[in-house]
């Protein structure tokens, strides 16, 4: 640190300096915890004892509650880690990468959820547990590309330019996400030319999206928290690395 | 708990799956976490030791 | 100009130094054809219906089979660090080996098509839409294992993991690539997913060099 960089920090290095990540990540642990749990002991007391039967999936429509935020947080997550590839390969934003590699397993993770709890809601919908829809269909196609971008970031031993490379991959999954999803609702009409039925008929009554929304909040503030504290345990991981080195080149045991 | 109809298994075992996924990711996310933080810190008061000696 | 034919000249002819490798390729594609009715069963009709949907996989496994032969050999020999620095630009260069690829991989593919149509049933007429469908599509999905390539040529034992990055998003190929050979439940739908299919591989075909590109100069030492 040289002794002229005495000016005091902007808000850009705050938010971009490992160090300063630290220091102020830990201030929103607790109220993101707080909201959390708050969030899902409000959406599950909706879902369970202040929700009505829908009119064509009667009780089953109390699984969409957590099926549908799932779903949507499959989506936000890569959305999210599209967003870090850029600024790692554009912006060459330090804390980038960090925010890409902690987002992938959780990302994965959420659209399993998605996957397995629409499976459980097909089978008394449909009566199947996997439908070849377009939106599942499409899902299960996102959940292998998350799987691909985890086993690239395990492939690397240089984790720095993994995660350059990773970024592309993220990107160009991106761009084919859209693609993909068109492609599929387009094989679906092709094959089931009846139209997929929407829950709750053309309108939700406020009884179904208010636990509805309230579980949507819950787990996205779930992701919020668990993204933070991955972020900061990457980046611990970075410093325990960097001192495994420096001690083992200073000739200290490890 | 109100009638959860016919497919009242299939709501349950959907809950209880993303319930337990939900706990599991939290349980490993903070777990990874506290033992980074061990390491971290086992690491930075043998390097201080090695400072002082 | 001048440069870019020679990086495909050079590519072609290293390509028939081995013909080994294009027979093998043939042989994979005609074998998963081959080994399908076993699967689902001889009946002539099905196999007929299955016909578009097995040629289609059968040419998508044999791509990516071929996928790893387009940088490793670059990479390992250290070739790969003179073209990021070529006149012409790493694009250029990954332009002129995936057309190299498409031409000494691809289009003995298209051409061995009719062996396969005899063995699953396909009527001539299909045939015809099978081959203008493959024409047009492969040079897509050689353009998107041309990225998965170029991701993992760093790495010891990429040639695992890059057909997994690649198939996810192959799949509107595939979904287009079938559905203009047989048009299923709506009538003139093959018309529609022929232009789909050969729009989509038009522009893969165009942003894949600078995408691999890229991931080359990223993957690199």
């Amino acid at each position: 640190m040289s002794a002229d960089t005495v000016r005091p920090m902007s808000w850009f290095d705050k938010l971009a300096h490992p160090g300063q990540f630290m220091i102020w990540s830990r201030h929103l642990l607790a109220p993101l915890w707080g909201l959390t749990v708050l969030c899902f002991a409000v959406g599950l007391w909706l879902a369970f004892f202040h929700s009505p039967d829908d009119y064509q999936m009667g009780a089953t429509v109390r699984i969409m509650y957590v099926h549908v935020p799932n779903a949507w947080l499959s989506q936000f997550v890569y959305a999210i880690m599209a967003v870090s590839a850029v600024g790692t390969l554009v912006w060459r934003h330090p804390m980038a990468d960090v925010s890409m590699k902690a987002a992938a397993p959780l990302g994965a993770a959420f659209t399993a959820m998605a996957l397995f709890s629409g499976s459980l809601w097909g089978r008394p919908t449909w009566g199947t547990f996997w439908e070849w829809d377009g939106r599942m269909t499409s899902t299960l196609i996102l959940f292998f590309i998350y799987l691909g971008l985890i086993a690239l970031w395990a492939a690397f031993d240089d984790k720095l330019r993994a995660a350059k490379v990773v970024a592309v991959l993220t990107l160009v999954g991106a761009i084919n996400i859209p693609i993909i999803k068109f492609s599929v609702d387009w094989w679906n009409t092709l094959h089931q030319p009846a139209s997929v039925f929407r829950p709750g008929g053309p309108t939700m009554p406020a009884s179904i999206l208010a636990p509805l929304f309230t579980m949507l909040f819950a787990f996205t503030f779930l992701f919020l928290v668990l993204h933070v504290i991955a972020m900061r345990t990457e980046v611990t991981a970075r410093r325990i690395r960097t001192l495994q080195r420096r001690q083992a080149a200073a000739g200290t045991s490890a | 708990m109100p009638d959860l109809g016919p497919h009242a298994i299939f709501i349950i075992g959907a809950y209880i799956g993303v319930g337990l996924v939900t706990i599991g990711l939290v349980a490993v996310t903070l777990g990874r976490a506290a033992a980074a933080r061990r390491r971290l810190a086992l690491l930075e008061a043998r390097r201080d030791r090695d400072a002082k000696a | 100009m001048i440069a870019f034919a020679a990086m495909l000249r050079r590519d072609i002819a290293l390509a028939l130094r081995q013909p080994g490798d294009l027979l093998t390729l043939l042989l994979f594609f005609v074998l998963v054809g081959a080994v399908t009715p076993f699967a689902v069963g001889p009946d002539r009709t099905e196999l007929a219906r299955l016909a578009p949907g097995i040629v289609w996989i059968a040419a998508l496994l044999a791509s990516l089979l071929g996928l790893d032969r387009l940088f490793r050999a670059d990479h390992e020999d250290g070739s790969l660090r003179g073209f990021r620095h070529a006149a012409i630009g790493l694009e250029a260069i990954v332009f002129a080996k995936l057309l190299a690829h498409w031409l000494t991989a691809s289009l003995p593919l298209i051409v061995t098509v009719p062996v396969l149509a005899l063995l699953l049933d396909m009527d001539a007429a299909t045939l015809g839409r099978t081959e203008l469908a493959l024409l047009l599509g492969t040079p897509g999905l050689l353009a998107l294992g041309a990225i998965g390539a170029a991701l993992t040529v760093s790495l010891r034992r990429g040639g695992l993991i890059a057909p997994v990055l690649v198939l996810p998003l192959a799949v509107p190929l595939l979904i287009f690539g079938v559905g203009a050979i047989s048009p299923g439940a709506v009538p003139g739908s093959d018309r529609a997913a022929l232009l789909f299919l050969s729009g989509l591989s038009l522009a893969f075909s165009a942003l894949a060099p600078f995408a691999a590109a890229l991931a080359l100069r990223l993957g690199a030492d």
